[in-house]
């Protein structure tokens, strides 16, 4: 159970593919300037990947290790295909609103690197596991992110309106490039803090044990 | 001649790929911190820009849209551009040995490159230029579109350039630890943003 938990955490916080591994930047950018568009985005994200995470390690026996990556794209390319499908369907407002960023998925560098660095290497429930712990990293840190361009930008959250009170500049990708990288500055900052209390903390723990060894 | 000057402006200021269309974030962050291999890069993915969309839009045109199979349009261009890469690597490392050394290290990283993708895919829909032209299915051609992707990869070096040449500088600067790296990086994307936002203004004509 351990396993799963630690899985579900570097997902989520430790390797954070926004904020820590930097990944998928493109939609990132592209999308934060509407939390709706960006949550939509990220829910996307999270099924393809839970579903190409389960299909590629099912296959991980079968997939000739020279033309692995070949054999993801068409995974990937697949399922992305699916899901527009579907989304033009029964979702046309957020089809609208992800505009070309949906067909992009497929060269979504999340996807592929969890693929290669995850998926080819564990079992189909460790690698659903992550494939939903990344995937909601992904969608906490856009909608996040989202929310705050969109309040400073145009005064709403979600398309709810909340103030008058704009700022135009965050609207646009130059607002999204200033959140991005402030958003990173601070989780790292944290990140390192709590770090550092740990580091803290197993030192004094280790100095204890000693000057109680020494009595 | 109006449309030759529209796509030019359109794709190199007023909807720069990097800029205003947030295509292709990774290399732009990533291979920024010198402006030797700004350049390759820049000068990398505009070939690949430009020689994808001229073998997708006849593939899709003529063979994919005759046939009704454009809704595996995802699919065909992502292996079109792979194999385009991977053949572009081959020939470059047989002709010219000093050229592959300062640009074929970067193709490999193009395939998952959003422009390259993104350019490929833009010319499936109408496409809206500055001054209220629009190129329709009836109106779009190939030689439209391989202009539009030569000169988008030309706006993506122009970018890349200014971004590693503000990089360059701000090596000389002292930044706390937490915003050193990538955050002090997109503050500085943030300003060229800002900068390439007045270009919205540009009119053509009247």
């Amino acid at each position: 159970m351990n396993k799963y938990k630690r899985i579900t955490l570097d997902g989520l916080i430790f390797q954070n593919p926004t904020f820590m591994l930097v990944l998928g930047t493109c939609p990132t950018l592209g999308l934060i300037s509407s939390a709706m568009s960006a949550a939509g985005m990220g829910l996307t994200v999270v099924v393809i990947l839970t579903l190409s995470n389960i299909l590629i390690s099912l296959m991980r026996k079968l997939i000739p290790n020279e033309v692995r990556i070949p054999c993801y794209i068409v995974i990937i390319a697949t399922l992305v295909t699916l899901a527009r499908m579907f989304l033009e369907k029964f979702v046309p407002d957020l089809y609208d609103s992800l505009g070309g960023f949906l067909a992009l998925i497929v060269v979504n560098c999340i996807i592929l690197g969890r693929a290669e660095a995850f998926a080819n290497k564990h079992n189909v429930l460790e690698s659903a596991v992550d494939g939903l712990a990344t995937g909601m990293g992904f969608t906490c840190a856009l909608t996040l992110m989202g929310i705050i361009c969109e309040f400073i930008g145009k005064g709403s959250v979600f398309g709810l309106h909340i103030m008058d009170f704009k700022v135009g500049m965050f609207a646009t990708p130059a607002g999204s490039f200033l959140v991005y990288g402030m958003c990173i500055a601070l989780f790292t900052y944290v990140i390192n803090l709590f770090e550092r209390s740990k580091r803290v903390k197993a030192n004094k723990l280790a100095r204890e044990n000693l000057l109680r060894e020494a009595d | 001649m109006a449309t030759f000057i529209a796509i030019i402006l359109s794709a190199v200021l007023t909807d720069n790929f990097i800029t205003v269309k947030t295509y292709g974030i990774c290399p732009f962050l990533g291979v920024s911190k010198k402006t030797s291999s700004a350049v390759g890069m820049g000068v990398a993915v505009t070939l690949v820009m430009l020689i994808a969309t001229l073998v997708t839009f006849p593939v899709y045109w003529y063979v994919m849209k005759p046939l009704g199979i454009d809704f595996l349009e995802i699919i065909f261009f992502i292996f079109i551009i792979a194999s385009i890469v991977q053949m572009l690597e081959k020939i470059i490392q047989k002709i010219s040995p000093s050229l592959y050394n300062t640009m074929g290290i970067y193709l490999p990283l193009i395939t998952t490159n959003c422009a390259v993708l993104g350019v490929t895919e833009l010319f499936l829909n109408d496409l809206s230029l500055p001054g209220d032209i629009v190129l329709d299915s009836a109106t779009m051609n190939l030689g439209w579109a391989a202009l539009y992707a030569l000169f988008a990869g030309i706006g993506f070096t122009l970018v890349m350039v200014i971004m590693s040449g503000m990089r360059e500088k701000l090596n000389y600067y002292k930044t706390p630890k937490a915003i050193s790296g990538f955050p002090i990086a997109m503050v500085t994307a943030c300003f060229i943003c800002m900068a390439f936002m007045v270009f919205k203004s540009i009119t053509i004509g009247g």
